[in-house]
């Protein structure tokens, strides 16, 4: 065979090779398909909770296996400017809205948030990437809060509203937010958390307040919460698919 | 079972780089229940020297450089800070959400593909017939023969069945290798974990978990591997008819 022939060959296969790899690509990452692809996310939540009890709870573990490092994913020092005038006063102005498909909206300010029930719990966190750390979260449980707003007939979601911006150039739909139904909205151990390890939630953590919904991976723990909207769905809100991740291609069931 | 096989297969061949990818998020492996630094036992990066970029593999306490296949992968001119290289992840560029997308959906193929193949397998007594080594292959004297004829390349007719080796490392997949997959995936799940911690303490933790499937994947790689060059190597297209079409019609 001759150089140039070779030199020819080579480059067809190389060039077969790239179109190749540039199809599979094209349909791995075509949102129709991903879309088809998650609907196993609805199969594994409706298998999850047709097999196990709805309130099961996550592990808790002793105060001696609470992680040295425990890291800060996403926004880790918001730059939004309500935001950084809220921190600069120690939060005193901070105020928790509930609002939506409630009888009684609520505006909680971080006092009145600590004279609800509260719960503290060891927890694994587990983030998306891999990782995993522990850390004890102390907040008011989010059921009781529920119970004092009091849920309309038709509320399936609550959706936390945040104070980042983890995306500026997206603009509105670049701002945090999540949403979880009301089987985890009611569950023992989910909490607004205003205490990470004894201490008052640092700003890397989600300072004032953040969300604690055990059981799922780390992008469903909202940080930085200011706003819990109760809604029937939330086709309408930002990206429309329930998260700033979701948004994105992410599962909105997070439970593996 | 061989629509199994081939249900399982097609869902190894999609978990596998799109597992890839999912590993690329965050390749370091440890060992225990959390990420802990001084628990890593395995980790894939990139680093600058002077003006150029290396990739490396820290194993324990020893690090090789794998510029070009590890950390800082892809052809020369192309190469991007990524763990595993473009062409071996699904999608080939980096997206841990469409890697997850894709893994979650074929495992529930490989779980259907392998469920199906036991049940089935256990209950024909297929499983036993083809898989069991018999009483006569655990001969000394029959083990040395097969070890031998493996040596030397010289593998009996497709048609006797499998022999020793085979039936040892399919039934190795089969009923061990995949199985631990499956319930070392389901060990990283923060709600299955919930409901059944015992998928957790099995391997140690869930980062023992994440590092056992991920050493699971490095075997059933090599495995796979192994498998289609003997495939390659003895009979391919016999075997292909015997595996698709089974023994009973022979067409030659």
């Amino acid at each position: 065979m001759t150089a140039s022939r070779r030199s020819w060959l080579r480059g067809l296969s190389a060039a077969a090779a790239a179109a190749f790899v540039s199809a599979c690509d094209r349909i791995a990452g075509d949102p129709g398909v991903r879309a088809g692809l998650r609907s196993a996310e609805r199969l594994n939540l409706g298998l999850y909770r047709a097999l196990f009890d709805r309130r099961t709870l996550a592990r808790e573990y002793p105060e001696a296996a609470i992680s040295a490092n425990f890291p800060a994913n996403g926004s880790t020092n918001p730059s939004d400017l309500d935001y950084r005038a809220l921190a600069k006063g120690g939060f005193a102005a901070y105020r928790l809205l509930v609002d939506g498909l409630v009888d009684r909206p609520l505006s909680l300010d971080l006092a009145a948030l600590r004279a609800l029930p509260a719960r503290s719990q060891v927890t694994r966190h587990d983030c998306v990437e891999g990782w995993s750390a522990i850390a004890r979260w102390s907040g008011a449980r989010l059921a009781p809060l529920l119970a004092q707003a009091g849920l309309k007939p038709e509320a399936r979601y609550l959706v936390f509203h945040c104070f980042d911006t983890l995306d500026p150039e997206a603009g509105e739909q670049g701002r945090y937010y999540e949403s979880i139904d009301l089987v985890d909205a009611l569950h023992p151990q989910t909490l607004l958390a205003y205490e990470m390890n004894g201490a008052p939630l640092g700003i890397a953590h989600g300072a004032p307040v953040r969300l604690r919904v055990e059981r799922q991976l780390g992008y469903k723990h909202a940080k930085y919460v200011r706003r819990i909207e109760v809604v029937a769905d939330f086709s309408q809100i930002s990206g429309g698919r329930g998260g700033y991740w979701e948004d994105r291609g992410y599962e909105w069931y997070a439970g593996i | 079972m061989r629509l199994a096989h081939v249900l399982i297969a097609a869902a190894v061949l999609l978990l596998l780089p799109s597992g890839l990818q999912i590993f690329n998020a965050h390749p370091t492996l440890y060992t225990g229940e959390t990420s802990a630094r001084e628990r890593a036992w395995l980790q894939i990066g990139s680093r600058e020297r002077g003006e150029s970029l290396t990739g490396y593999l820290r194993l324990g306490g020893r690090e090789i450089e794998t510029t070009g296949v590890l950390g800082w992968s892809g052809p020369a001119g192309e190469r991007e800070k990524r763990a595993f290289p473009a062409w071996t992840t699904l999608p080939g560029y980096q997206s841990l959400a469409t890697g997850r997308n894709w893994h979650l959906a074929a495992a529930w193929l490989l779980g259907l593909g392998l469920g199906v193949y036991l049940a089935v397998g256990l209950a024909s007594g297929r499983l036993a017939a083809v898989l069991a080594p018999t009483r006569e292959m655990l001969q000394p004297r029959a083990v040395l023969a097969d070890l031998i004829g493996h040596l030397t390349l010289r593998f009996p007719p497709a048609e006797q069945g499998y022999n020793l080796l085979q039936r040892l490392a399919y039934l190795a997949v089969v009923a061990v290798a995949l199985p631990l997959m499956i319930i070392s995936g389901l060990a990283m799940s923060p709600a299955v974990h919930a409901a059944a911690p015992w998928t957790g303490d099995l391997f140690g933790g869930r980062q023992s978990a994440r590092s056992a499937h991920f050493l699971g994947t490095l075997a059933l790689a090599l495995f796979f591997l192994v498998h289609i060059v003997m495939l390659v190597l003895h009979q391919p297209l016999r075997r292909l008819r015997l595996m698709t079409f089974g023994p009973g019609k022979d067409r030659s």
